[in-house]
């Protein structure tokens, strides 16, 4: 569970996040939505620690992260994965020392073990057998894929994606969004996804979080988003024509 | 101010960068792949230059020779000189900041721009220290061989020069090369160059590191680290010069 507390953030004095008090749950994939330029990435580089927050605290299972000095947090960080919006694999390794990298600077498990390990997460993504590709050789979908098996190879208690379907086609969206379910369900982890994606949301949230001109604005589920009777979050939700035609069946269904 | 704050900067960078490396077998593979990037690679532009400039260097002073009362050791004594104490440790530093620094700032600038240094960061690794120390280490190893390598061929270039244009013998050329030698000027060169290698990797590294935006920026980035070395490298040069040889 990651706890945020009153969080601030200021840009160069103009604040971008107010007062954020939010809860994420463990076992859950929560979101955080909203439009572009609202603060939704501003907000989850605070709580892992890319951006320093101006006041307010995060807690991880009840440790202060906010409070901690560059040790104490790399303790943490190595309980958090993270999924870039552009994978963020390191271009001079192949998909299987990415994965391997993170185990061989932590652990002080066998070569063996390690190469087990990343076996099993390139399984567990679908990737088995592609352990000598570079990450240019991959699609964008794959890379994705690499990037949650680097994330989980760890097993991290925190799992945190940005944008993970940006770029992607519909298909391996849904392909990508089950991963991520799946593995929060199975690993019981806090998994933290920013999107504007409204497939995902759909999708996958469990619990949601609106950011709206850096201010928590409403949090909910992927049912009650529907029906939300919020001015911002319907504008949100049924911003293309597509979505709007879709309520106007739904509500003359209902009539 | 801006500068001011910049200098500041710099300085609390290289103190995350100078910290005990997370893995050491790590600290160690990066420095050999780093030898071989900024220092092997640099060989050829290293031999190319230093033998032409050598070259250049003895045939100038020979055809400047006018009076009878220089011997004709003093093309070979000129050649020595110039090299060990400016050509080789100065100017190849200079166009060693073109080719490494542009390399460094832009290979960690694309790693900051592409999210490469967040991942490192969220995995809780020091990023400074683990993309940074590898290749001052390896700058602060190589940098002198390379210099030295340069001296040797700068020398053989002259000799070679004035041989094909048959303007001295061997003989005279040699004799005028261990004319005065003074074996502390290798000592000077040395220091110059190891000052000139740290401030290359650790100036580019700076504007690789912090740059913000997308592969244009990293394309200015890379320029301004050049210049910059370029600079830090005169002025380092002028004030090791007055603290080394005049005081």
């Amino acid at each position: 569970m990651i706890e945020v507390k009153n969080l601030v953030k200021s840009f160069n004095g103009q604040k971008v996040l107010f007062d954020i008090d939010h809860v994420f749950e463990e076992g859950q994939v929560n979101l955080i939505i909203g439009q572009s330029g609202q603060g939704k990435s501003v907000l989850a580089k605070c709580i892992v620690g890319l951006y320093e927050a101006d006041a307010g605290q995060i807690l991880f299972d009840k440790r202060n992260f906010t409070d901690m000095d560059r040790t104490e947090r790399s303790h943490i960080r190595q309980e958090i994965g993270m999924l870039f919006q552009g994978a963020a694999l390191f271009d001079s390794m192949t998909v299987e020392q990415n994965i391997m990298f993170p185990l061989q600077m932590f652990t002080n498990m066998t070569k063996g073990e390690i190469q087990a390990r990343a076996d099993f997460c390139l399984d567990r993504v679908n990737l088995a057998g592609r352990n000598k590709l570079m990450p240019s050789e991959c699609s964008g979908g794959m890379q994705k894929r690499v990037g949650i098996a680097r994330a989980i190879s760890m097993n991290p208690r925190y799992l945190f994606c940005d944008e993970p379907n940006s770029g992607l086609d519909p298909k391996t969206s849904i392909v990508i969004d089950k991963l991520i379910q799946d593995i929060t369900k199975e690993y019981q982890i806090t998994t933290v996804v920013i999107t504007h994606d409204m497939n995902s949301v759909m999708e996958i949230g469990d619990h949601i979080l609106f950011i709206h001109q850096g201010k928590k604005w409403w949090e909910g589920d992927r049912h009650s988003i529907i029906n939300a009777s919020n001015p911002e979050i319907e504008s949100f939700v049924y911003a293309s024509s597509f979505m709007k035609e879709i309520r106007t069946q739904l509500q003359k269904k209902a009539l | 101010m801006n500068l001011l704050k910049q200098f500041g900067k710099y300085i609390l960078m290289l103190s995350v960068v100078f910290s005990r490396p997370d893995r050491w077998r790590f600290f160690r593979k990066h420095t050999f792949l780093e030898i071989d990037q900024i220092g092997i690679n640099s060989l050829p532009i290293v031999a190319l230059m230093s033998t032409f400039m050598g070259a250049v260097i003895a045939l100038q002073t020979a055809s400047s020779m006018e009076s009878p009362l220089l011997p004709d050791y003093t093309v070979g004594f000129i050649t020595q000189s110039s090299t060990i104490l400016e050509f080789s440790p100065t100017i190849i530093s200079l166009i060693l900041a073109g080719k490494v620094g542009s390399n460094v700032a832009s290979e960690i600038g694309t790693k900051r721009v592409t999210e490469q240094i967040d991942a490192l960061e969220i995995m809780g690794v020091n990023s400074l220290n683990f993309l940074v120390l590898p290749k001052i280490t390896a700058a602060l190893v190589f940098f002198p061989v390379l210099v030295i390598f340069s001296m040797a061929l700068s020398m053989f270039g002259g000799w070679l020069a004035l041989l094909v244009s048959n303007l001295t013998t061997t003989e005279i050329y040699i004799l005028g090369i261990r004319s005065f030698f003074n074996p502390f000027h290798i000592t000077y060169a040395l220091t110059k160059t190891l000052v000139f290698g740290f401030l290359i990797v650790s100036i580019s590294s700076f504007y690789g590191y912090y740059v913000k935006g997308g592969s244009l920026d990293v394309g200015k980035a890379s320029t301004q680290a050049v210049v910059s070395s370029s600079v830090a490298i005169l002025i380092a040069n002028f004030i090791l010069t007055q603290l080394m040889l005049l005081s």
